[in-house]
């Protein structure tokens, strides 16, 4: 019993983790009709950042720096790439973000060379005891953090102006534009956004807890599985993003403990895959398949 | 206001959707654009809005203009600032938005400074968006739908608004009701291009208006010389007819011509 609670909290924990990768990914998705193919360069770009940076300017400059660069790179794709291709259809504009992916991820790995570098310092390996149960610190954290970026990404996407735009352009491009969104405006920020969120993510991924692992090509298939967190959630939905994130960290840590790590990544694909057999749009996605 | 100076439209490289049109907006004026299908209505529409590069269509010759300015190579959103916003044909609300949200969006253009003001207008025309303001718009009835559509453009305190076929697939009685906004709307001082396939109500609110045909102007006139024309009555009106059979007759052979005439601009208008 005490084992699965501790899985049950460290799911929930990786799953944060993967919520707010998911949640970048679909509002990518919501804002433009493009897959993301980036995001795992994004994630390895801002914690770069953060390792060669936190000598000099101390683990919290270098963790903003962090995720405020992995947001403007994010920013700087899509204004420098997909924003001048206005016409071409979100499929090759999609096959453009495999290109960026594979070019920034390529030199980061090679820049990082035999280096696995930990990331989490202020948490990482510290695990505490909760009544006789052993639970990552690093999963905590996370899941603070990340509620707490969810809840106001949730909000602003209801109440504030943005996120208004940003659900009428969704809905329906034309009519936005005939009241006067600007489309380019709310493509960038979300790109933005979602470069942000995938900045922070990397702060949980590569530590000691979450993957055993320091930076590398490594945290880069991790924040992969934010790509099933999307689909089996709804490729549209904002919600869906979350709770498919939350279904992949907990089949992952289910699926580590009873079967075997190596499985684990194919369980989140498999939990996938039968869902799209259910409900081919994903849990809450709207759209037809064939969108994506 | 508006002026529309042998305007050239191409979709891709194929046949021009409009050539050489010309058409005025007069100050605080409502024309009508009447035409069948395909005779370059929305076009035209887009063209002034801005929307047209959505559609992959260009400005191939010709000008708009707006005041003193030239329109026709700015973005949506600008059009939209400089006070001339469109209603798309088929309404397109924002349907899994809510009617409160969809008046929102359609404020997002404006100062916000004006808002208050637009939304008080807005419900005094039509008091159904009040009362189903936590709706989703998808919810909404047909008619209810193109007034949220209307409502949505007048929230940016629009001086020139542009109507694409508000009448569209709505009950007679509803397309009494929104002729009556229309003329409402104009009362309190904005201008409106209303383009539309029921000439009746379009001729009826419209002081001055025009008749596209395979995307030119084949007619143009004020609304009562073009209701006393005898063209747009056996075209549009159905009038003049010597007996209920006769003008039936006289509506499929015009729709016969029509159609063949109809088959030349493969892009709908």
């Amino acid at each position: 019993m005490e084992t699965f609670v501790q899985l049950i909290v460290n799911g929930l924990g990786k799953g944060a983790v993967f919520a707010l990768l998911a949640l970048g990914f679909v509002i990518i998705f919501k804002a433009t009709e493009v897959v993301n193919f980036a995001h795992g360069s994004l994630v390895l770009f801002g914690g770069y950042l953060v390792v060669t940076l936190r000598e000099s300017i101390g683990w919290a400059g270098a963790a903003i720096v962090g995720v405020v660069g992995a947001g403007l790179l994010a920013l700087a794709v899509e204004r420098l790439l997909l924003s001048r291709s206005k016409l071409a259809d979100p499929f090759s504009l999609a096959l453009l973000t495999i290109g960026v992916d594979v070019i920034v991820t390529e030199e980061i790995v090679r820049r990082l060379g035999v280096s696995l570098p930990f990331i989490g310092d202020a948490w990482d390996a510290q695990p505490v005891q909760v009544g006789g149960i052993t639970l990552f610190r690093t999963h905590l954290v996370a899941l603070v953090v990340a509620t707490v970026l969810i809840t106001l990404f949730f909000l602003a996407f209801r109440y504030s102006n943005w996120g208004i735009a940003m659900r009428a352009q969704a809905e329906n491009k034309e009519a936005a534009a005939l009241v006067g969104i600007r489309s380019g405006r709310v493509t960038a920020t979300a790109w933005l956004v979602a470069g942000l969120l995938a900045g922070v993510a990397v702060l949980f991924i590569a530590t000691q807890d979450f993957s055993g692992a320091g930076l590398s090509r490594g945290t880069h298939s991790i924040a992969l599985a934010a790509f099933p967190a999307a689909i089996l959630g709804g490729l549209d939905s904002t919600a869906g993003a979350v709770v498919g994130g939350i279904t992949v960290g907990l089949v992952d840590a289910l699926a580590t403990h009873y079967v075997s790590f190596a499985f684990a990544k194919s369980a989140v694909f498999l939990v996938m895959l039968v869902v799209l057999v259910v409900r081919p749009s994903g849990l809450f996605g709207t759209r037809e398949t064939i969108r994506v | 206001m508006l002026t529309v100076r042998d305007l050239t439209v191409r979709y891709g490289r194929s046949v021009a959707a409009l050539h050489g049109v010309d058409l005025d907006v007069p100050d605080d004026g409502v024309l009508a654009v009447l035409g069948g299908n395909g005779a370059g209505k929305s076009t035209l529409l887009r063209t002034i809005s801005g929307t047209l590069r959505m559609h992959r269509g260009t400005v191939a010759g010709g000008e708009v203009r707006y005041g003193n300015r030239r329109i026709d190579q700015l973005d949506p959103a600008a059009i939209v600032g400089l006070g001339v916003v469109g209603v798309p044909e088929g309404r397109q609300v924002f349907a899994r938005m809510t009617v409160a949200e969809n008046l929102r969006a359609g404020a997002i253009g404006a100062p916000a400074s004006k808002r208050a003001e637009a939304q008080r207008r807005v419900h005094d025309l039509f008091p159904v968006l009040a009362e189903r303001a936590s709706q989703r718009a998808g919810l909404l009835s047909g008619g209810e739908q193109q007034m949220l559509a209307i409502g949505r453009a007048l929230m940016s305190g629009p001086r020139l608004l542009l109507l694409d076929e508000p009448s569209l697939g709505l009950a007679p009685r509803i397309v009494q009701r929104i002729g009556a906004t229309i003329r409402e709307i104009h009362e309190q001082g904005t201008a409106v291009v209303l383009v539309e396939q029921n000439a009746v109500m379009a001729l009826d609110v419209s002081d001055h208006a025009v008749v596209l045909e395979v995307g030119g102007i084949a007619l143009a006139g004020t609304a009562a010389e073009l209701s006393a024309s005898e063209d747009v009555q056996r075209l549009y009106l159905g009038g003049h007819a010597e007996s209920d059979a006769a003008a039936e007759r006289q509506v499929a052979e015009a729709r016969r011509q029509r159609a063949g005439v109809r088959r030349l601009s493969r892009w709908g208008g």
